[in-house]
């Protein structure tokens, strides 16, 4: 662990450099999902069951549901956007295309290559969480300037889930392994994290389970910081969200280094 | 940096790498001297690619010690992989990024200046003549094409030592003697070449000295020439819808005898007169008399058995 902090250097900017020149040569298409994701959700969910639930106890307060839910939709895009992005992609990139053999035989070390990669997932999700507080801006559901905070937010719970992503990676041995993850990890904290309604409602078990999970600090946090409602606990998730995100990113890059090199 | 042309390029002692159970290099020592190419000879499986990987900074040896330029692979993996330009065995060039883009990435991971960049891309497709593809999309290049991007992109960086590991694997024979030409060029600029094949004509056509591994181990090494003349001698007889008695007389002249399924294998001592002598004893004999080659002094080593 310590040659692997040791050999950690700015040059992982280059690797991040590649992912961002692939992903601004197609941005088009990049920039669509983000930008349509919360108004498919806002539609769905928002005036669909929103016309079935008129409003949502939160904090002692109570209000409707298309404004409970739409930071737990930023939440959901942050998680979706790193974890993908570090999964799939990077074994795509690592296995099929053998791009990380192809960059350490340049000047750049292994461990370059891992935190250049998580950079950029964590990067790919500040995009995303940006480009969906504008659109829910634009429909009149940001509180400004707390909803600036959006964007420290997802860069830190972007870091969390690329270095969960990348820990996936290191661990699988196909690339259909990830649906697993997904269904036994992603699934769960869409569904039971904060996300479409209030976790304490939950019975006390699943509450505490709840609590557990890292995408439950993450919509609280977006949520005080889009409604401008602060939080009590909000300090805590503060903390959990960046201990686990440092911690997660440290084991990406023991677990992934032992995978690359033998 | 003492690095002297006096000084070899790269030495490496007693070189180990084990996986796990597996050990695919046993103690693997040599010198490479400025300048010269050097061929890694041997079967699937024998250990080349691994040696070179150890070389190249992608594999911490087991055991053992290598260095570059009087640069540790193991600790100076940075200031080592700087000086080199490496061909790898399989195509790895960015399927995400055009042909010239491939190369303007890639010369960013060295840090060249972005201002050189460009330059030196545009004078290496007109050197591997691909100037004219330099919007073509990775996956609409043919296979020649895709190694002599590859060798235009190991070049990038002005390499010390270039690294070519099986580097016509699977080429038709343009596009092979189009990459050794290539490589024969490089040659006399005086850039050291460390190369790894398994067809002996490519190391007979390029290489100053080859070393013969298997089994992670040096069996052998020095000029192709040599080694064929200390090996096999000059001349091989293969023989086939042979008679007892042919055999036989064959056993009772100097030299070594091998069969393999139908086909006999005969290395004289002596080369000299021995197609006059067969013509004489056996003029309908089938058979073919010709040059000892390096694939014979392969075959001696490694045996006939299959590897894969």
């Amino acid at each position: 662990m310590r040659e692997i902090w040791k050999n950690l250097s700015l040059r992982a900017i280059r690797v991040w450099q590649r992912d961002a020149d692939v992903y601004f040569t197609t941005w088009k298409t990049e920039f669509l999902p983000p930008l349509l994701e919360p108004i498919l959700y806002v539609f769905a969910f928002g005036l669909g069951l929103g016309k079935l639930i008129h409003e949502v106890h939160y904090q002692g307060r109570s209000l409707g549901y298309l404004p409970f839910m739409a930071p737990g939709v930023i939440a959901i895009a942050v998680m979706f956007w790193a974890f993908f992005e570090t999964t799939f992609s990077s074994y795509v990139r690592m296995y099929y295309q053998k791009t990380y053999d192809a960059i350490v035989a340049t000047p750049l070390l292994v461990e370059d290559v891992i935190l250049g990669e998580i950079l950029w997932a964590t990067t790919k999700a500040v995009i995303a969480a940006t480009i969906m507080l504008l659109v829910l801006t634009a429909l009149r559901l940001v509180a400004w300037p707390s909803g600036l905070l959006v964007i420290p937010i997802a860069a830190v719970g972007g870091l969390l889930f690329a270095g969960l992503g990348l820990v996936t990676t290191s661990m699988v041995k196909a690339i259909s392994q990830f649906n697993v993850a997904i269904f036994l990890v992603i699934m769960p904290m869409f569904t039971f994290g904060g996300t479409f309604f209030p976790i304490d409602i939950l019975p006390r078990w699943a509450l505490a389970v709840a609590w557990c999970l890292p995408l439950t600090h993450i919509s609280l946090l977006t949520r005080a910081a889009v409604l401008g409602w602060p939080h009590p606990m909000a300090v805590w998730s503060a903390l959990y969200v960046g201990v686990a995100a440092l911690g997660l990113t440290a084991l990406a890059l023991w677990r992934m280094k032992r995978r690359l090199v033998p | 940096m003492p690095a002297s042309d006096q000084n070899p390029a790269i030495v490496a002692r007693n070189l180990a790498k084990t996986y796990g159970h597996v050990e695919a290099v046993r103690g693997v020592s040599f010198d490479v001297a400025p300048g010269e190419v050097v061929g890694f000879l041997g079967p699937n499986g024998a250990g080349k690619t691994t040696t070179v990987r150890m070389i190249s900074c992608f594999y911490p040896p087991t055991a053992g010690a290598a260095s570059v330029y009087g640069l540790d692979v193991r600790t100076k993996p940075r200031e080592v992989k700087q000086m080199l330009g490496i061909c790898p065995q399989e195509d790895n060039l960015d399927p995400d990024f055009d042909v010239l883009k491939n190369l303007l990435v890639y010369g960013r991971y060295f840090g060249i200046p972005g201002s050189q960049i460009r330059a030196r891309a545009e004078e290496l497709l007109e050197l591997v003549q691909l100037s004219d593809r330099k919007k073509s999309a990775i996956a609409e290049l043919s296979g020649g094409m895709k190694r002599r991007l590859i060798l235009a992109r190991a070049l990038l960086n002005n390499p010390r030592v270039l690294i070519l590991d099986e580097p016509t694997t699977g080429l038709d024979p343009q596009a092979r003697h189009a990459i050794w030409t290539r490589i024969r060029a490089l040659r006399a600029t005086g850039v050291t070449v460390v190369l790894t094949t398994h067809y002996m004509e490519e190391a007979a056509q390029l290489c100053d000295r080859v070393i013969v591994i298997d089994n992670g181990q040096v069996l052998l090494e020095g000029s192709p020439q040599s080694l064929v003349d200390r090996e096999v001698g000059r001349t091989v007889v293969e023989a086939w819808n042979f008679d007892q008695a042919f055999e036989a007389f064959l056993r009772g002249l100097l030299g070594r005898i091998e069969l393999v399924g139908d086909r006999l294998y005969f290395y004289p001592r002596e080369s000299d007169g021995v197609e006059r002598l067969l013509d004489e004893r056996f003029p309908h004999q089938e058979r073919l008399i010709r040059r000892a080659t390096l694939e014979d002094v392969f075959l001696k080593l490694t045996g006939r058995a299959l590897r894969d």
